[in-house]
């Protein structure tokens, strides 16, 4: 088998068996107070450390540039309360442009 | 109609919650493609990768490490240290998935970022948007993918339209309505730290996965 296919079949069964962890290892039982307060946490940690890596990342560095000016103006609008649809085209407009006169 | 009076959503609403993302994962599947079929992988390899594995930042490691010449042992272990992070958000998300086993395995694989947060945005995970969400972003992302690698490099760059900084203020906006309690704040601001100090020193996917070790001040009463 070539290197590719292992590759593809590799990951996949990797990201399934991740994907199925909860839904299918766990199910409806209820985990413990202590465990689902951590658990309830989950959502708002990995979505503000995605907001990070999608505006700053690089590979395997930091990198400031247009993203930043348009992911604060999304920012203002999203605390002004404008719907996500919005706030994500702000930040691409404003993105674009920047990249385009710079 | 749910306890708090709402009118309970359907698969459908998933898919009208999903339709402004449309672009993200049209324009990242034609490039997903285009680097597959520049990383030596055939048509189908692409789209078989984009059918099972279903999760586009670890597909463009695995496709970007074979680019460069990686070995295949390196493009498995940055997708999969990428994709770790599915493991909370399964967990998180466990108790909506109804039936029998089978049926929770196939209808979990349509858990991406972006399903998976917006289903979470009521503050409650709802099953209905994140199989209606995850369903168009699936059939989006499988299609691009299939139609980028046959069609080859005559795309530009998506970052040229701002899609990156689009992604990064969706997530925002999805993290916002959690952002109320001081707990909550102080594990984001931890996850915020730990991924910053990270991301120059680590590869891909680690800053994500550390950084979910913030979910730890929830043992703090």
């Amino acid at each position: 088998m070539s290197d590719v296919w292992i590759v593809v079949l590799v990951v996949a069964a990797f990201t399934m068996v991740f994907k199925a962890a909860g839904p299918v290892f766990l199910g409806r039982r209820k985990l413990p107070v202590r465990a689902q307060s951590v658990v309830d946490l989950v959502a708002p940690v990995m979505l503000t450390a995605l907001v990070v890596t999608q505006a700053v990342g690089g590979n395997e560095e930091i990198i400031v540039d247009a993203r930043i000016p348009g992911v604060a103006a999304a920012a203002i609008a999203i605390w002004r309360g404008a719907p996500i649809v919005v706030a994500m085209f702000v930040a691409a407009l404003v993105t674009a442009l920047v990249r385009l006169v710079a | 109609m749910t306890s708090d009076g709402r009118p309970a959503p359907r698969i459908r609403d998933g898919v009208r919650a999903a339709l402004p993302l449309v672009p993200g994962p049209l324009l990242f599947g034609l490039s997903f493609g285009v680097l597959a079929e520049a990383a030596g992988m055939s048509a189908v390899a692409a789209v078989v990768m984009s059918a099972t594995t279903f999760a586009g930042s670890a597909q463009f490691a695995a496709a970007s490490v074979l680019e460069d010449g990686g070995t295949a042992l390196a493009a498995v272990v940055s997708a999969v240290l990428l994709n770790v992070r599915y493991v909370g958000q399964s967990i998180a998300a466990a108790s909506i998935f109804p039936g029998s086993k089978p049926r929770r395995f196939f209808e979990s694989q349509l858990i991406v970022d972006e399903s998976w947060a917006l289903a979470g945005r009521s503050g409650r995970f709802e099953w209905p948007i994140l199989v209606g969400a995850g369903l168009l972003l699936y059939v989006l992302w499988v299609s691009s993918t299939a139609i980028g690698s046959v069609v080859g490099g005559v795309l530009g760059d998506p970052d040229d339209l701002g899609l990156d900084a689009a992604f990064a203020a969706l997530f925002l906006a999805l993290a916002k309505p959690y952002l109320r309690e001081r707990k909550t704040v102080a594990a984001a601001l931890v996850a915020v730290a730990i991924t910053l100090v990270l991301m120059p020193i680590a590869p891909a996917g680690i800053p994500l996965v550390v950084a979910s070790a913030a979910c730890l001040l929830g043992l703090r009463r």
